[in-house]
């Protein structure tokens, strides 16, 4: 029984890193444009040897020594389309009919099954008979796809399949890894072909006490989990020499595996730092230069999110080629979009409670409930779906960090966001009557400022910059009418403590709210580590009531 | 102006207010158990505890008024204050419930055994005795308003700076109990209440009797309210609202004050909070929720800031509006809650109560609430 683990192991592993799954690879027709599964005349190109579905075929009445003999043909063919055809056949899924030699795979339950052909078609149940596999042949197909996969003329599948074999360490495979060493040529399978060998040095019998300090050397290399439970027990080992080299070996791998579990939640805590920047930066203007409490903005996020959608949607429907491009043109939209609307509200609400800030915050939220219930009138109480564009899904690792493509993005997208705002602060006429409206509003006005066009304009770019976290957003969490409601208070948590009116506090606020709520997480939980931020910033207030950069706004302080 | 004008302007409603109070104890529980099930005049069990909710929510506007009315501090977690009053007295309820619980076990709560613990929690000790819960009710929103008070006003933490840790505050005493492990029920809280005191919840006496506790309740919370805000204390407690630096400079001690009127203020949400558990039969962490917070100071604002009697009516009138719209067209009820906080804020800045009286009332004659509360902060820039 044990046995049959071990043999499926590898085949389940190989399932996984070569995302071909059983069903995807028999309709090869329709999702899978490889030529190679398509027709038998695409394989009889090369005349030399046998075409796959007539290997196949030929399965159906022979013995299971003639079948090893196909199954070891099929391997040393090297078509790597061949691997979920084995896979099936190991699993008693693969099936032919013995007057026409059609070879067919089957999914689903036992007594429903559905069968299809190579090339994807639908096949009748008459006539097909199960191919009989043994023990000795699932042998033989596990070492055939090993074989396939390590000897593979691609690079990156014959990393995973090393990467998979290292899993598995099985003795048998030995010859087939000093094969496949022999003739590597990457440097990285190398590495990764050698652990295999050392990992297999390290489980098998009879190896001398030198090889078993080198292997452990080699595999401390790669200082990951799987390391560490291979050596783990010669840290026990009555050899003197083995025990030194093992413990040592330990010892770097758990240092190494904890800088790399801090550096990634330190990647994490960036990335959410990253999100409460985009949502507190447009609040750092409302709230830190104009002295606005607009519990509103989280609507506004929502709204730029709702954005979002509606431009994906717009732009499907009248040019599905460009869908890509969609989430690009949705920036400036909701910029547009949550912008106007912050105006709208300056001019309608907000101007009448200039100076009443417990009032304001009162309107603001009776206004976020309006919103709220708009959008929800509109578009339903249910989740709205954005789709990632393809540059912006996936991920890729440095070193032992998982790094997604969206969560880097919106990195770069705030800090892009939050060095555009400053300069537009700093360089523009804008930005130049924004501040001189902030330090003194009487004396900007006597210099022919216009300061109420001022107030809406500010405003609006405030609510605008949160529109634009609504797009960013709108890649993480779900679009919904209570979008911006979670993040409402940590963003004014953000901006307290950072230092009302001070961009530069916002960063550092948000980056450091995000580290500290992903550091906390793993030993508090995610829900108390975020209780033990706000407590902490409700004592941080304490002690420096005007956050971590004072600056003065206008009459905020009630 | 002077406040002892105000005083006399401000007897005639309070006893208008009283005598309503009042007449309700009397009339509700009557028309509740003395008039025949089919008579035009019955009130069914569930408007007599609909009424008594409308009572509860009216304390707690009430105690939001005391703080914002006459000290012009905007607390945003007085449903916490109200939340864990009602966890006091739902800590009693599941310990009188025994071992008639679903599991039966005499010694711990339902949920207790469900989550497979094996001991009563130290915190949950006492609560077997009702005078203890009773006083648990009162003490901790009162100890938990008196350490954050204690800190944010020693450090000066005024305004919406305040506001905001008070709703983040509540917001962190939510996520806190949503949690299994604090041992409060979790995200279902309590709820299956048998009775008290050994009378059931359920039957229409112990419905009447509570309702009339009620009342009570507010019309005694009301004269200590309009006790403290008559007083000597209730004048400095104006001063600092409209113009605190100065306050301070005159050499009263203005944290003292703001901390005394806030625990109080606390205090009796919790009370509000324990008298509404046994009305309405469960207690859970939505009651944290910052939103309710905010529904009692928007209660506050539409009755009339500032004036106690306005407190009340905004209580009662917010949370019967809300009764109708949730009833009757749902998805209009935000709609309407958003528009009143709009309209309040813009045109209606003193409230209902503003409209029936042109003069009179604490500060009305002044130039707007708000705009003292922002001159005392201008004030105190140099």
């Amino acid at each position: 029984m044990k046995r049959i683990f071990a043999y499926l192991l590898p085949v389940l592993a190989l399932t996984a890193v070569l995302s071909a799954p059983i069903p995807a690879a028999a309709q090869a027709g329709d999702t899978q444009a490889e030529p190679a599964t398509e027709s038998p005349p695409e394989s009889a190109s090369e005349p030399a040897k046998p075409s796959l579905s007539a290997l196949l075929t030929r399965l159906g009445d022979a013995s299971f020594d003639e079948k090893a003999a196909i199954v070891d043909e099929i391997a040393a063919s090297g078509d790597p389309q061949a691997v979920p055809l084995l896979r099936a056949l190991s699993g008693g899924n693969l099936y032919v009919r013995a007057s026409d030699g059609l070879a067919a795979v089957s999914k689903g339950e036992e007594g429903s099954e559905t069968y299809t052909s190579l090339t994807g078609d639908p096949v009748e149940a008459e006539g097909l008979e199960k191919v009989r596999v043994n023990n000795m042949l699932r042998r033989k197909v596990t070492a055939a796809v090993s074989r396939l996969g390590l000897l593979s003329p691609k690079a990156d599948v014959r990393l995973t399949s090393a990467r998979a074999a290292f899993l598995e360490h099985d003795e048998e495979m030995l010859p087939l890894v000093e094969e496949a060493l022999a003739k590597e040529t990457d440097s990285g399978v190398k590495t990764a072909l050698q652990q295999v060998r050392a990992a297999i040095a390290l489980t098998s019998s009879g190896v001398t006490d030198d090889a078993v300090v080198a292997a452990i050397d080699v595999i401390k290399d790669r200082g990951d989990e799987d390391a560490r439970n291979l050596i783990k027990p010669f840290t026990e080992s009555e050899n003197a020499k083995i025990k030194a080299a093992a413990v040592r070996a330990a010892n770097a791998i758990n240092t190494s595996l904890g800088y790399w579990a801090a550096a990634q939640n330190a990647w994490y805590g960036l990335s959410l730092g990253s999100v409460l920047l985009l949502a507190a930066v447009g609040l750092a203007i409302t709230m830190g230069v104009m002295g606005v409490i607009n519990m509103a903005h989280g609507e506004m996020v929502m709204l730029g999110a709702y954005t979002t959608y509606v431009v994906q949607d717009v732009m499907h429907s009248i040019a599905p080629a460009l869908d890509t491009v969609s989430l690009v043109v949705a920036v400036p939209m909701a910029f547009l979009v949550a912008g106007l609307a912050g105006v709208a509200i300056e001019r309608s609400i907000i101007r009448f409670l200039y100076g009443r800030p417990l009032e304001t915050l009162l309107a603001t939220w009776g206004l976020s409930l309006v919103l709220q219930q708009t959008v929800r009138t509109i578009f339903g109480p249910t989740n709205k779906t954005v789709i990632s564009p393809s540059w912006m899904s996936g991920a890729f690792e440095i070193g032992h960090l998982t790094v997604t493509y969206n969560r880097l993005w919106i990195i770069i997208f705030s800090l892009a966001v939050l060095g555009l705002m400053m300069a537009l602060l700093r360089y523009t006429r804008f930005g130049l009557q924004t501040r001189a409206v902030t330090q003194n509003r009487r004396m900007a006005a006597a210099m022919g400022i216009r300061t109420d066009l001022v107030d809406a304009m500010t405003f609006g770019f405030g609510s605008g910059i949160a529109g634009i976290a609504g797009v960013a957003l709108s890649q993480l969490d779900n679009v919904s009418p209570n979008l911006g409601q979670s993040y409402i208070i940590d963003s004014f948590m953000v901006v307290v403590f950072g230092g009302v009116g001070n961009l530069w506090g916002t960063l550092v606020g948000s980056m450091t709210l995000g580290i500290a709520n992903k550091f906390l997480e793993p030993y508090a939980g995610a829900v108390l580590g975020k209780i033990f931020v706000l407590v902490f910033i409700i004592l941080f207030i304490q002690r420096r009531p005007r956050g971590l950069f004072a600056l003065k706004g206008r009459a905020l302080e009630g | 102006m002077t406040p002892a004008v105000r005083t006399a302007l401000f007897g005639g409603a309070s006893i208008w207010l009283l005598g309503l109070i009042a007449a309700l104890a009397v009339i509700v529980p009557a028309m509740n158990l003395l008039m025949p099930p089919d008579s035009a005049f019955h009130l069914s069990a569930f408007a007599v505890t609909l009424i008594g909710k409308y009572l509860c929510y009216a304390l707690l506007a009430l105690s939001v008024d005391l703080i914002w009315g006459y000290c012009g501090i905007l607390s945003l977690c007085h449903g916490a204050f109200f939340g864990l009053g009602g966890y006091a007295m739902g800590m009693y309820l599941m310990r009188e419930i025994g071992d008639r619980g679903v599991y039966g076990n005499p010694d711990l709560p339902d949920f207790m055994v469900f989550l497979n613990w094996k001991e009563l929690p130290w915190y949950w000790y006492g609560f077997d005795n009702f005078g203890f819960a009773m006083l648990m009710a009162v003490v901790a929103p009162g100890l938990l308003a008196l350490v954050f008070g204690a800190l944010a006003f020693r450090s000066r933490v005024t305004g919406v700076y305040f506001s905001i840790i008070t709703q983040a505050l509540t917001f962190a005493l939510m996520l806190a109990f949503f949690r299994n492990d604090m041992g409060f029920g979790g995200n279902n809280g309590m709820t299956d209440f048998k009775d008290i005191l050994g009378f059931s919840v359920q039957s229409d006496g112990t419905r009447c009797a509570i309702f009339v506790i009620t009342a009570i309740m507010l019309a005694a919370g009301f004269l200590v309210c309009r006790a403290v805000v008559h007083s000597k204390l209730g004048k400095i407690l104006i001063s600092i609202r409209d113009a605190e630096s100065r306050t301070r400079f005159v050499g009263y001690r203005v944290e003292h004050y703001k901390l005394f009127v806030w625990v109080l203020s606390a205090c009796i949400a919790g009370v509000a909070g324990a008298l509404y558990v046994p009305q309405v039969g469960i207690i859970n962490p939505s009651e944290f929720e910052p939103a309710n917070s905010i529904e009692a100071v928007i209660a506050v604002a539409v009755g009339g800031r500032g004036t106690l009697v306005g407190g009340i009516i905004g209580g009662v009138l917010v949370n019967a509006v809300k009764t109708f719209f949730t009833g009757t067209l749902p998805d209009f009820w935000l709609f309407a809650l958003g528009a009143m906080f709009i309209l309040v804020t813009l045109f209606l800045p003193k409230g209902v109560i503003g409209l029936f009286k042109k003069t009179g009332g604490i500060g009305v004659k002044l130039p707007g609430l708000g705009k003292l509360a922002s001159g005392a902060a201008k004030e105190a820039k140099p």
